[in-house]
């Protein structure tokens, strides 16, 4: 079957039940996206489909409809997203391995909301886990971000 | 130290360091210095003046040996060396370095000796000398202990400074013009005349010079870098996903490995059938290891379908089936034989705690796991010449001996490459998913391996922090706290933890009673005993290892008594405080928090303050009784690291472990069923999440004599402060972590 991930066509071959998390990470190298518990639990592996956030864990290769956008095709460290640049004022990331996933929930949730109230926020992020309790920062950096692409 | 007097110092090393047996050493091997591991590399012209600082003539490299694991510590030490060698961001690379002796932690001593934290008298420096010199022996490189900053402080500042003059000296060679003449600033040599020489420049010059040690450390009001916020040098690839962690790592030619051990840990494989197994897609091969079955494949999720695939006959475990038994066990090892040390027994306990109005009760930590994001991995490469170990890891030179043991090379013939790591909280001080790994790629010599845990492998055998049990009974009078007699039972976490990495320990374990004892109050009558338990479940240094489960005890026990005087709960610590630095860091909390305001109705406060890795930290949190549950409103934090490197990050790391200690404190255990963890994934485990969580302000002062780290301190007192506010808000005294066992959180 055929994929397009961040605008480029990828030919693979896989069973129909093959997570689209693992599709990405071990059959085309796109590490971006993360494994932390394959069951929806942490959001770490989050990327878009037609620019909606979805958990590429529970994702199967058969269910795959539309171009799928991962934090590598969200932008680059010398073109960065809104989202990204504000992760980035912010310091957000401790260790850094749940951040893909937060910045590819924020920038879903931000373009759907981007004048979203603190509970708004609160709701929208909290499926996402940070072991490293970086939340105080991931609220403070949607918010800036939510201001950037209202300016924008 | 004013009254505080009796402290056990039967021993001359104890628990929380780690160190081999009957260890002899003389002054010589103290005063030697290990060898330069950057030399065994280096080509002509490359100049090398430590093993910090690597210059040629294309770049400068700065190793940083302590491993990342999220606090940020490649920045923090890379800008120590910078600060001084004057170089800015963006202009070096970083690099962890090989495993080496030369990196040898000089802070990791100070929580090992048997004394408190803020006990200075010449017995005490002393041992803290011995135990840095015996552990320079050891070559012991490691990350933990909330250690970096406190090791690196003065000796990466020393090894930029030492640089920095040698190339001074090397310009003035080639200049012809005096030292004393050159300046340096952003990675050259100012000449006069607005000329410049930049360090790759003089990379072969200096490369022959032996390097300058007669070298002066600046003063930290000449700081350019340090004590100001930084951008770490990570968050661009943390930010965009460019970041490789080990988890992300592919080696030519690499196969996937996915293993399924014992669930009951430690208990043996009896058999398995991997029939169905064998015919799935992608699958190489399946074979025993030790403990369970690795299934090799094309790919790691078809490596773990294929391993779920297979039937097991497990043996029983080796510790109680039932979680009941090890409480029972735990409650059990209050006893004179099972007596680990008597750390405090200050007036006379036994006189005062008796008659009327004697307050008892009994406190419970469980078992919780470690659960970092990135699951346990490691790629192995093995060959008949050498070994290759792609990972993250807390401590490099144990890794490259238990490596070596199970393929059976050399430790020198065992490369590892360290990774950053995407969290670990203990969980990296482990090695059972690398002397796997390398077990499987000795049965595949020349092919490299990655194993990757599942989150379900991963919490399966995830060693836990251990369950503790406090028993404390305590006497107040006139509107004070007069007496405290605090027990402590919990089996040892060191114990555990050193018996897999094969270094026996000596002594008591200062681990089980960290938090309580230390605390610098002088209580009129203060008595503390520690006793350890027998063995139960595998247990491991969970972050600040002993003190959030001790501390909590401690500090609920406290306030518990403080509230029977009739006192304040900040006053009366205050008033109990026998260490300027931390009655300071109580009265900051007080001011930051407005203590004393009215509150809205069905809202309360609680304070609580530990002391760990010589850190004294308060905070004071604040909730709400609403009509689902409690809802945590804020969190005010003082603490005292003596020096903040980077104000952004210190803020940062502050949260993250209030929210790590309030998260666990809320709703997280590991029990064990038929021998097994019966918590499998996060949903079962899940700690704090970002609707709970609350406003946290945070200030950190530089009061104290030593330099510190805040990795682990801000964690222990989050919990007692959390279970304090319930109380004040609702009246329920909750004895036992986890608290939604007793009340809902919203």
């Amino acid at each position: 079957m055929q994929i397009t991930v961040n605008g480029n066509q990828h030919e693979i071959d896989v069973e129909d039940d093959m997570p689209l998390l693992w599709i990405l990470r071990d059959e085309l190298g796109i590490t971006g996206p993360k494994y932390g518990c394959g069951i929806a639990q942490c959001g770490a592996c989050t990327v878009h489909v037609e620019g909606i956030a979805v958990r590429s864990c529970q994702v199967r290769a058969a269910d795959i409809d539309g171009e799928i956008t991962t934090i590598e095709g969200l932008g680059q460290p010398d073109a960065l997203h809104a989202v990204q640049s504000a992760w980035v004022e912010h310091q957000v990331a401790q260790c850094g391995y749940c951040q893909s996933g937060q910045i590819m929930q924020a920038a879903s949730f931000l373009d759907q909301n981007d004048d979203p109230s603190d509970e708004e926020i609160d709701s929208a992020m909290s499926s996402n886990l940070c072991r490293c309790g970086t939340y105080p920062r991931i609220r403070k950096a949607v918010k800036t971000a939510a201001e950037n692409l209202r300016s924008a | 130290m004013g009254r505080v007097k009796t402290i056990a110092r039967r021993t001359f090393l104890i628990g929380s360091v780690a160190v081999a047996g009957g260890v002899a050493f003389g002054t010589y091997l103290v005063r030697r210095t290990p060898d330069n591991p950057l030399l065994a590399d280096a080509s002509s012209g490359d100049a090398i003046f430590n093993p910090w600082v690597k210059i040629d003539s294309e770049k400068i490299t700065l190793i940083t040996p302590h491993c990342d694991k999220g606090q940020g510590v490649v920045s923090v030490q890379a800008a120590l060396i910078a600060e001084e060698l004057d170089v800015e961001f963006g202009q070096f690379e970083t690099d962890f370095g090989k495993p080496s002796g030369a990196y040898w932690n000089t802070a990791m001593a100070e929580e090992g000796v048997p004394f408190m934290a803020t006990d200075r008298s010449f017995a005490a420096e002393t041992m803290r000398g011995v135990m840095g010199g015996l552990l320079k022996v050891m070559g012991l490189q490691g990350t933990g202990g909330s250690s970096t900053v406190a090791d690196s402080y003065y000796k990466l500042r020393q090894a930029g400074a030492v640089a920095r003059e040698t190339l001074k000296l090397a310009a003035s060679k080639k200049s012809g013009i005096p030292v004393e003449q050159l300046k340096t600033s952003k990675g050259a040599v100012q000449l006069p005349g607005g000329f410049e020489l930049k360090y790759t420049e003089l990379a072969e010059a200096a490369s022959v010079l032996d390097p300058v040690q007669n070298v002066t450390l600046r003063d930290p009001s000449q700081w350019r870098l340090l004590g100001k916020p930084m951008q770490r040098l990570d968050i661009l690839g943390k930010s965009t996903g460019t970041l490789n962690y080990g988890i992300d790592l592919s080696v030519e030619g690499m196969v996937y490995a996915a293993v399924k051990i014992n669930p009951r840990q430690g208990g043996a494989i009896k058999s398995f059938n991997a029939v169905e197994a064998k015919k799935m897609r992608g699958v190489i091969d399946i074979f025993e290891i030790t403990g369970g079955v690795a299934v090799i494949a094309d790919n790691t999720w078809r490596a773990v379908m294929a391993v779920e695939a297979i039937e097991f006959d497990w043996g029983v475990a080796p510790y109680p089936a039932e979680q009941d038994e090890h409480w029972k066990v735990v409650g059990d090892s209050f006893t004179p034989e099972l007596l680990d040390s008597q750390w405090r027994n200050d007036g006379d306990v036994d006189a005062v705690i008796q008659g009327e109005g004697v307050l008892e009760s009994e406190y419970r930590s469980p078992y919780v796991a470690h659960a970092p994001l990135e699951p346990l991995n490691a790629i192995v490469k093995v060959t008949d010449e050498n070994v290759e170990v792609w990972s993250g890891h807390q401590l490099q030179r144990q890794l490259q001996v238990l490596v070596a043991a199970v393929t059976g090379h050399e430790q020198e013939q065992v490369t590892f490459h360290n990774q950053y790591i995407g969290g670990s909280f203990g969980h990296r001080l482990e090695f059972e998913h690398l002397k796997q790994a390398a077990e499987i790629a000795n049965k595949m010599r020349g092919t490299p391996v990655k194993l990757t845990y599942s989150r379900e492998e991963d919490f399966a055998h995830d060693f836990p922090r251990h369950l503790s049990v406090g028993r404390g009974r305590g006497k107040v009078a006139d509107g004070k706290v007069i007496a405290l007699d605090l027990q402590i039972a919990a089996p040892s976490v060191i114990g555990s933890q050193m018996s897999r990495a094969n270094i026996p320990v000596p002594g008591p374990d200062s681990q089980i009673s960290a938090g309580s004892w230390n605390n610098p109050y002088n209580l009129a009558n203060y008595r503390m005993r520690a006793y350890r338990a027998p063995e139960l479940a595998p247990v491991s240094s969970w972050r600040a290892v002993g003190a959030p489960g001790a501390g909590f005890e401690f500090d609920c026990m406290l306030d518990e008594l403080i509230h029977a005087a009739g006192a304040d709960p900040i006053e009366e610590r205050i008033r109990l405080m026998d260490h300027d630095v931390s009655r300071k860091v109580l009265e900051t909390v007080a001011e930051m928090s407005s203590w004393g305001a009215e509150l809205a109705k069905g809202s309360g406060r609680g304070v609580a303050f530990v002391e760990s890795f010589g850190v004294p930290v308060a905070e004071v949190v604040e909730v709400t009784k609403m009509e689902n549950g409690i809802k945590i409103d804020k969190v005010w934090v003082a603490c005292d690291v003596g020096k903040i490197i980077d104000p952004v990050n210190f803020e940062n790391l502050v949260q993250g472990g209030v929210i790590f200690g309030l998260g666990h404190a809320m709703n997280c255990e590991i029990t064990y069923s038929d021998g097994m963890a019966n918590q499998s994934n996060y949903h079962a485990h899940e700690g704090l999440r970002l609707y709970q969580c609350p406003h946290i302000e945070v200030r950190g002062l530089e009061n104290g004599d030593k330099i510190r780290g805040i990795g682990e301190p801000p964690v222990p007192p989050a919990a007692p402060a959390l279970a304090n506010a319930i109380f004040a808000a609702t009246n329920l005294r909750i004895r036992e972590m986890p608290f939604n066992k007793h009340i809902d959180f919203v």
